[in-house]
């Protein structure tokens, strides 16, 4: 059974067909399926059972609704007005009206060709400056499920900021990112940590092929590479430089790279510093995958019309700022029937999919030796700092040898890697307890939970039933600065995101759930969100469930077609 | 048409009129595609699908690939190092204020332990910044006398953001031939014209920007808008010798570029006060834009930071990609690093101890039979070269590595510097 979307007979693969053959643009294919009979919720994907059961084995419900005119229009305006008092606000201040608090170059350099161009900082200037104290606030505890934030003030509007020396206690932590609940300074990863601090130190002071390749390092990496079901790992000390430096190794002039449209800038840089061919497909959209894989094939490297060396296909487990899941099957489909090589970024999605804490492999209960490369971090569910990248034997020795990082860069901290190896074996199971199986349950109830208690209060919630990552959505410029600080008012810490982030209409609230916030501490966070929404006026949705309803699985949703 | 206005003369008429017949010719004929012959059928394209076979993933890497096995260090890697069960003295880690076995630094990173836990769970824009991470920067500026410092969690990846957050498409960047590769990484990522100039030769560098500024007269338009570095090293690693900073100020202000230090192995080294390249030659640091380190060298901890003016560091925190992007610094580690700068600023002396026996290790190696010793007297990491190479870069490594075998077995530890060979720019030679 293969993802052959040209001779599949389900309604949906048909009716992409119908209208592919016909020529139709995205306007009118969406007016088609309307009056097809199908419901427009926005987009909504709804993979049940009986489309393509064969490749997923359990219903897979996404839902990004689309902005209501009303408010992209204020938002656009909002924007406007900004952009205008932005200018006159420069407008004085090189006018000397009034009082200018960006540092300044140097008298004896004024004559160098400028550090930084004026319209470039624009942005920082005149919008970010306003709201910038969302942003960076320091905390002075354990960024666990609730923490302590050292209370600032700013008497010239965000210039500066000074510390009241005053701690704000036991605020709520929707922001970090703390899945399974690891971040926490007792209990045994913490005193196993403490153990090898004391005895290995806390630095290592050399790469890995030189003096740095400790033995907890290898055992480390063995586990790692158990917990996953594959045949080897290595690690690495940052996750943004084991996808920066690995990339390049993997792939190189005469490769082709596919990478999703809003992958992490991590995987950006590292696919750019190969000097292979980049392109983009749509945000998990599989025909416009298999559109560029059959073109790339077909009509092979530009200009020249050599064939490909290879076809790397990058795309992440969740991403965070969507909330979404990618379409495991279809790509590993795709994959096989093109002969592509997978590269999976697990950063958010280790530890925090899965029945098993396996990751999205094993939320969709496939095999891991059909992923060419997995890689994630371990500063999300395991409490720690680093990246990994794992695969079959002949990839890591070749990695071993051809990586940046294992010739030129520190090897890892020795208590952090302790922290790993403890935390992952709790979550496998081998340490005796079943705290970790404890901990994946509670993370996917509070996930389902939290969701479904925000959709029923009528917020716009992107993303995927299933993650943990839960985008919503505030669209106006001045709600982002509002939202952040009323809910930090009310003992509440929240990551607001905008601009450039973000498309510049879509600015939203992100919330992290964690297998450590208990259904109290969700409760309090939940009637919170209800009442600053009511206040600030964000419940958007036009398609509130009702509690009581049982949603039955509707085949007659389509997707969106935009090829 | 009135037939007594009538002038307009037979030939004209029926010139118009075959215009006109022309470009009704033209609407209605069938348009003529140039590509008609190269689109290929639906069944061509399947065969080309099933005919196309990609590479393997990785090239198979042979057994005996002298990088593929590591030397395992068991216990912690100090002045006595247990490498592959051997006892051996340590002269291969970058150790060189030996404080990766310093008790005041391991509480001080227990007492973060038990405070904070291992992880910060986030990037340092949403609540991953913790009070000991600004208590380290200001600690650093303070030190540097400097008015602002930023941290990064790596230190491969503190050069490596820091340049591309200033230089973009179309800036020129001048840079010494041996630069590591974290330079090297960070001028890629940039994408601005590079220009590299002989190793600590300013001559050349002269040359260059003398070159530069006659291009600069003939555009000035463009000049005023082309940003213009240079990027040197303090310790050169490749090297292990100093760069000649004073006549590079000179340079600065004669031809109007930033300098851009990078003072990994210098940082903590140099200097009276451990200050750097900088203290050692008595120049003023606000002179030089940004300086970067790692500390993972003499400060025993791990990650990088840039340090520098508030106008410059200040640009980093929202453009540079290692530090927007990553998760930050665990708090241990920050803590050990606040610790060993305690240590640093105390006891000054210990800068003299330890240039003391470079110069002595360095008068003690000098006249080895066959090897040749690179590096100036007070440098801490020394190369030693073969003197006469055999012509063959496999079989020189294979003889040094012999070497450390040797070595090994009479319980000192030496390592081979590594290299990719196929990614350096300018490759050194194997020592």
């Amino acid at each position: 059974t293969s993802a052959d979307y040209s001779s599949c007979r389900c309604q949906r693969c048909y009716s992409v067909r119908y209208l592919r053959e016909r020529g139709m643009t995205g306007h009118m294919k969406r007016l088609i399926a309307m009056s097809a009979g199908a419901s427009m919720l926005g987009r909504q994907i709804v993979h049940s059972d009986s489309h393509h059961g064969s490749l997923y084995s359990r219903p897979f419900i996404e839902s990004f609704e689309e902005t209501p005119m009303l408010v992209a229009v204020l938002t656009y305006m909002g924007y406007g007005i900004l952009t205008i008092f932005g200018y006159l606000r420069d407008f004085l201040r090189h006018w000397k009206i009034e009082r200018c608090h960006i540092a300044r170059e140097r008298e004896v350099q004024k004559d160098f060709v400028p550090l930084y161009q004026d319209f470039e900082n624009f942005y920082t200037r005149n919008l970010y400056m306003r709201i910038r104290d969302n942003w960076n606030r320091p905390i002075c505890s354990v960024p666990g499920a609730k923490m302590d934030l050292m209370e600032r003030a700013s008497h010239d509007y965000n210039w500066t900021f000074e510390y009241t020396g005053r701690v704000v206690q036991d605020v709520i932590n929707l922001g970090s990112y703390n899945y399974l609940g690891f971040a926490e300074n007792t209990g045994p990863c913490a005193d196993s940590a403490a153990e090898v601090t004391m005895k290995y130190g806390v630095g290592v002071a050399s790469t890995r092929q030189e003096t740095g390749n400790l033995d907890r390092h290898e055992e480390m990496e063995k586990l790692v590479a158990k917990f996953l079901g594959v045949e080897s790992a290595m690690a690495f000390g940052m996750g943004f430089a084991t996808n920066s430096m690995n990339i390049p190794a993997l792939a190189g002039k005469g490769c082709l790279i596919l990478s999703d449209e809003l992958n992490h800038a991590s995987l950006v840089l590292g696919a750019r510093l190969s000097g292979s061919i980049i392109r983009v497909f749509k945000h998990n959209n599989m025909q416009s995958l298999e559109k560029l894989l059959r073109e790339a094939i077909v009509h092979g490297q530009p200009r020249t019309h050599r064939p490909w060396k290879k076809i790397l296909i990058v795309v992440e487990g969740i991403y965070s700022m969507e909330g979404s899941i990618v379409h495991l099957p279809e790509v590993i489909a795709l994959k096989k029937h093109y002969r592509a090589y997978l590269y999976l970024d697990e950063a958010h999605s280790i530890g925090a999919l899965g029945p098993r804490g396996r990751g999205v492999v094993d939320y969709f209960g496939l095999d891991p030796c059909d992923v060419d490369v997995m890689m994630g971090t371990f500063t999300k569910s395991f409490g720690a700092a680093g990246g990994y990248i794992a695969g079959k034997r002949e990839l890591i020795e070749y990695l071993r040898s051809h990586s940046h990082s294992a010739v030129y860069a520190t090897s890892m901290s020795p208590p952090v890697v302790e922290q790993i190896i403890t935390s992952m074996k709790c979550i496998m199971g081998e340490d005796g307890t079943a705290i970790g199986r404890e901990r994946v349950r509670q993370l996917a109830e509070n996930t389902v939970y939290f969701r479904k208690r925000l959709r029923e209060m009528g917020f716009i919630i992107y993303g995927n039933n299933d993650s943990p990552v839960i985008p919503m959505m505030l669209y106006m410029p001045a709600k982002i600065g509002a939202f952040g600080r009323e809910m930090l008012k009310r003992n509440i810490g929240v990551v607001v995101v905008g601009f450039p982030a973000t498309p510049i209409i879509e600015s939203r609230a992100r919330f992290c759930i964690s297998a450590a916030h208990t259904k109290d501490m969700l409760n309090r966070a939940l009637s919170v969100i209800s009442e600053v929404g009511d206040l600030l006026q964000l419940k958007y949705s036009r398609h509130r469930i009702q509690p009581s309803l049982a949603r039955p699985f509707d085949d007659n949703v389509y997707e969106d077609i935009d090829d | 048409l009135c037939s007594s206005k009538s002038y307009a003369p037979a030939y004209h008429l029926i010139l118009e009129g075959i215009l006109i017949l022309w470009i009704i010719r033209l609407l209605f004929s069938k348009t003529y595609k140039l590509h008609e012959t190269y689109k290929l059928t639906e069944k061509e394209k399947e065969d080309l699908i099933e005919e196309w076979q990609p590479e393997p993933l990785v090239p198979p890497v042979s057994k005996d690939h002298p990088s593929l096995n590591y030397d395992i260090v068991t216990g912690p890697p100090s002045h006595k190092i247990i490498i592959n069960g051997k006892e051996c003295t340590n002269f291969a880690s970058f150790n060189f204020l030996g404080l990766l076995d310093n008790e005041r630094v391991k509480q001080k990173a227990l007492a973060s332990l038990k405070k904070y836990g291992v992880g910060t769970c986030g990037p340092r824009g949403f609540y991953g910044t913790f009070d000991v991470h600004l208590e380290l920067e200001s600690r650093l500026a303070r030190f540097m006398k400097t008015e602002e410092a930023i941290i990064y969690s790596y230190g491969f990846a503190t050069i490596a953001s820091a340049i591309p957050a200033y230089s973009k498409r179309g800036d020129i960047i001048f840079v010494d031939e041996a630069a590591c590769f974290s330079i090297q990484k960070g001028l890629q990522a940039s994408r601005s014209f590079i220009k590299y100039f002989k190793h600590n030769d300013m001559e050349d560098l002269e040359r260059l920007l003398k070159e530069q500024e006659l291009e600069d007269q003939r555009n000035p338009r463009k000049a005023r808008v082309t940003r213009k570095f240079i990027v040197v090293e303090g310790l050169y690693i490749n090297t292990a010798d100093i760069c000649p900073l004073p006549e590079l100020v000179e340079l600065k202000y004669k031809y109007k570029v930033r300098i851009f230090l990078e003072e990994s192995l210098s940082f903590g080294v140099l200097g009276e006060h451990g200050r750097g390249v900088t203290e050692h030659y008595g120049v003023n640091i606000d002179d030089i834009d940004l300086i970067s380190a790692n500390m993972e060298n003499a400060v025993a901890s791990i990650g990088g930071f840039c340090c520098g003016r508030s106008f410059v560091i200040d640009h980093q925190r929202l453009s540079g990609q290692g530090y927007c992007f990553s998760a930050s610094l665990p708090p241990m580690l920050a803590a050990a690093a606040i610790e060993a700068l305690n240590i640093m600023e105390e006891d000054p002396d210990i800068f003299a101890v330890l240039r003391k026996k470079c110069k002595h290790v360095y008068k003690a190696l000098q006249g080895t039979p066959g090897l040749k010793l690179v590096g100036v007297p007070f440098a801490p990491a020394l190369h030693l070269q073969l003197e006469r190479s055999s012509g063959s870069r496999d079989s020189d490594m294979q003889l040094l590595r012999s070497l450390v075998d040797y070595c090994l077995e009479g319980q000192v530890a030496l390592t081979l510097a590594r290299y990719l060979e196929k990614e350096e720019r300018f490759l050194p030679p194997p020592r």
